[in-house]
């Protein structure tokens, strides 16, 4: 409308716009290449049937109802300091509805060593709790009824030892085995990409994670021994399509290994599990998730010949937020993960963890991890999204795109295959060399405008826009109670019943027809530490050389 | 640009795994005209003093994203000093909030970086911080 006729109308002035002070909309292009069509017509699509939700390939969803029959599972990521603490923290959440638990480890415990150990000293209890032994997992869990509450674990290079903590804990609180359901990331190829956490080298790494996926579907069927995880490759410069090719590429390589080890992948299929990032470009986050959906089914069927559609079931969990949150104006980041959220949900995601909107800077204060959780209650509950399945189903730029998403995610499998498959493109540091030069390209569009970032690239201000608010603070005390609690527990424990329980753990880890599993599960109950374990298997194992070549 | 020729040590100490600000420093360096070596992960302050030591660089740059910065940079000047590379210029980039920034400034930082700043931004600091 004109100024005049507007002035008019609303009685204010009209802002002036003109070319140069109104910033450029980016190319219409998806942040993964595919043209963005100016209208998607019916010819775009044709051919493409996206087929009922709850059958194969399950393009809609895996669940004929979607989430009438079963909301997602609100996971908030969390724990820092000592075990005290965290316990304190999921309490509060579990109070506040959350449904599900979701560990965040310190990095000691998820590389693999003691809190007194040197490489450990300045980050005990940093980025998540501090887990050494089972006496801390006790305190962690006290007073939550693990038969009743699904736990999730992101860790990956310790998966096995934190699993085995887990059973433990359960033995011992008399919860049986079979009731228990939750998660451990346990995806060791994404780490040694992306995520660092790695300890052993490729082969013994793919055999540990065979074995506690092969025990776990026996011992806990109701659990999820991997989290195959795109998030993050993801957050460390891939595009939507790199995230899902990668991730699917990796999931295959699990899957060959455990027909290798004679596993029944009907079994297991069913009990595999992705996990991913959601960012902020709308259509090609709910894409990504319809087309790896239908791919993996696909691929499970036609190239393993797996019919039971249970097993075809592509089960997926997200987080929103990640590296699209930044530190400038903060308060902005609450409304990106309400987007992220939608997406998610349109996308058929069957956990999703909403990241606080400090999160970019610092540890979420309750406050914070409040707003977290009440966005997605936001979405569940008064959007009225959850309430018909997949309802962007059948739009001509959606099925567009998923179609367009499905081949380009097919071609990137097909190109790790092509080098010599994953475990040879990450030992050459293939992978990894591709997403740095993806994450620079990345940084250089932002840099540029290209690719916008409200507040930090366009909208920018001098100041820091209302401020961070709260300021979280770590307890200055956890880590020497931690290694206070580390140094007590290594006194009272009967030692030598630890050095014979390491002993048989070393000598499974050096056979191959052996599963590690039941004698990590025999270390925690003796209260041995994730580093005498850790050490314990690297004397038979190794450890991961790092291609470090730019 | 002062950077041209200039010898830098890109590092990780500590066990953050977060290795793209790292890599994207790098590259964006040794396009500038600089001669950079990356770590990798998982360095102790010793370690990456003595690399920077023995290939006589002029700055090291520590990436760390785990809230650890104030710990381990104090040990990496330590340990430079120990290792006879007082003269050796140390940065910091990575997560770091807003507040500590001066502090580490203060502590003997030569710049702190952080992801919503510009490439252009952080490769001009550095040269005027070296020049």
């Amino acid at each position: 409308m004109s100024g005049a006729k507007a002035k008019a109308e609303t009685g204010l002035e009209p802002t002036e716009r003109t070319a140069e002070t109104a910033p450029p909309m980016p190319p219409p292009v998806t942040p993964s290449g595919i043209p963005i069509p100016e209208v998607a017509t019916p010819d775009m699509v044709e051919g493409a049937d996206p087929g009922t939700p709850g059958q194969y390939p399950f393009t809609r969803g895996i669940f004929p109802n979607g989430y009438r029959g079963r909301l997602w599972t609100f996971r908030q990521y969390s724990g820092y300091g000592s075990a005290e603490e965290s316990n304190a923290r999921y309490r509060f959440l579990l109070d506040q509805g959350q449904t599900g638990l979701s560990v965040a480890l310190d990095l000691p415990t998820q590389c693999g060593y003691d809190p007194v150990d040197a490489m450990a000293r300045s980050e005990v209890g940093k980025v998540g709790v501090s887990l050494s032994n089972l006496s801390e997992a006790e305190i962690l869990f006290d007073g939550i009824d693990l038969a009743e509450i699904s736990t999730s674990f992101t860790i990956n290079g310790t998966a096995a030892i934190i699993y085995a903590m887990y059973l433990a804990v359960a033995d011992k609180t008399g919860v049986p085995r079979s009731k228990l359901t939750g998660t451990i990331q346990n995806d060791i190829l994404k780490e040694y990409v992306a995520r660092g956490t790695w300890i052993f080298p490729v082969r013994p790494s793919m055999r540990l994670i065979a074995d506690t996926i092969l025990y776990s579907n026996a011992e806990t069927p109701r659990f999820n021994p991997i989290s195959i995880a795109g998030a993050h490759v993801r957050d460390a410069g891939a595009t939507a399509v790199e995230e899902m090719g990668f991730t699917l590429a990796n999931g295959l390589a699990y899957v060959d290994e455990l027909v290798r080890r004679g596993g029944d992948i009907s079994t297991f299929a069913k009990r595999l599990s992705f996990f991913f990032y959601v960012h902020m470009d709308f259509f090609e986050e709910v894409c990504k998730f319809r087309a790896a959906r239908r791919l993996w089914a696909r691929l499970l069927k036609e190239r393993y010949g797996v019919t039971d559609e249970k097993a075809l079931r592509f089960r997926f969990g997200v987080v929103c937020g990640g590296s699209s949150l930044i530190a400038p104006q903060p308060h902005n980041n609450i409304v990106r993960v309400g987007i992220e959220t939608m997406a998610a949900v349109m996308g058929g995601a069957q956990s999703i963890f909403t990241c606080a909107f400090d999160e970019a800077f610092q540890i979420p204060t309750e406050h914070s991890a409040e707003i977290a959780l009440r966005t997605q209650q936001m979405v569940a509950y008064e959007t009225g999204i959850s309430k018909t399945v997949d309802p962007l189903g059948g739009s001509y730029y959606v099925e567009y795109l998923t179609e367009r998403m499905e081949a380009d995610i097919d071609t990137v499998i097909g190109e790790i295959e092509d080098y010599g498959g994953v475990e040879k493109a990450i030992e050459d540091g293939y992978i990894q060399m591709r997403i740095a030069k993806r994450a620079r390209e990345r940084k250089e569009a932002v840099d540029r405008g290209e690719q916008v970032v409200v507040g930090q690239n366009y909208f920018r201000r001098d100041d820091d826009g209302g401020g961070v608010g709260e300021v979280f603070r770590l307890d200055p005390n956890a880590a020497r109670q931690v290694t206070d609690k580390y140094t007590k527990i290594k006194e009272s424990r009967d030692n030598g019943a630890v050095d014979r329980v390491l002993m048989r753990l070393e000598d499974a880890a050096a056979r191959d027809d052996r599963n590690v599993m039941p004698y990590l599960v025999d270390c925690c109950h003796a209260y041995a530490t994730v580093g005498e374990m850790v050490a314990t298997l690297k004397r038979q194992w190794g450890e991961f050389q790092e291609p470090v070549g730019l | 640009m002062a950077l041209k020729g200039k010898r830098f040590l890109i590092a990780k100490p500590g066990l953050d795994g977060h290795d793209v600000g790292a890599k994207i420093i790098a590259l964006a360096l040794r396009d500038a005209g600089a001669d950079v070596i990356y770590t990798g992960l998982r360095k102790s302050p010793d370690y990456i003093s003595r690399i920077a030591v023995q290939e006589d660089v002029s700055a090291v740059g520590l990436s760390i994203l785990s809230g650890s910065h104030k710990e381990l940079l104090a040990e990496t000047l330590t340990s430079l000093r120990d290792h006879d590379g007082g003269d050796i210029k140390v940065f910091v980039g990575g997560t770091i909030p807003a507040e500590d920034r001066p502090l580490l400034l203060a502590n003997g930082a030569c710049g702190v970086f952080t992801a919503e700043m510009t490439i252009a931004d952080v490769l001009a600091a550095l040269d005027e911080a070296l020049a």
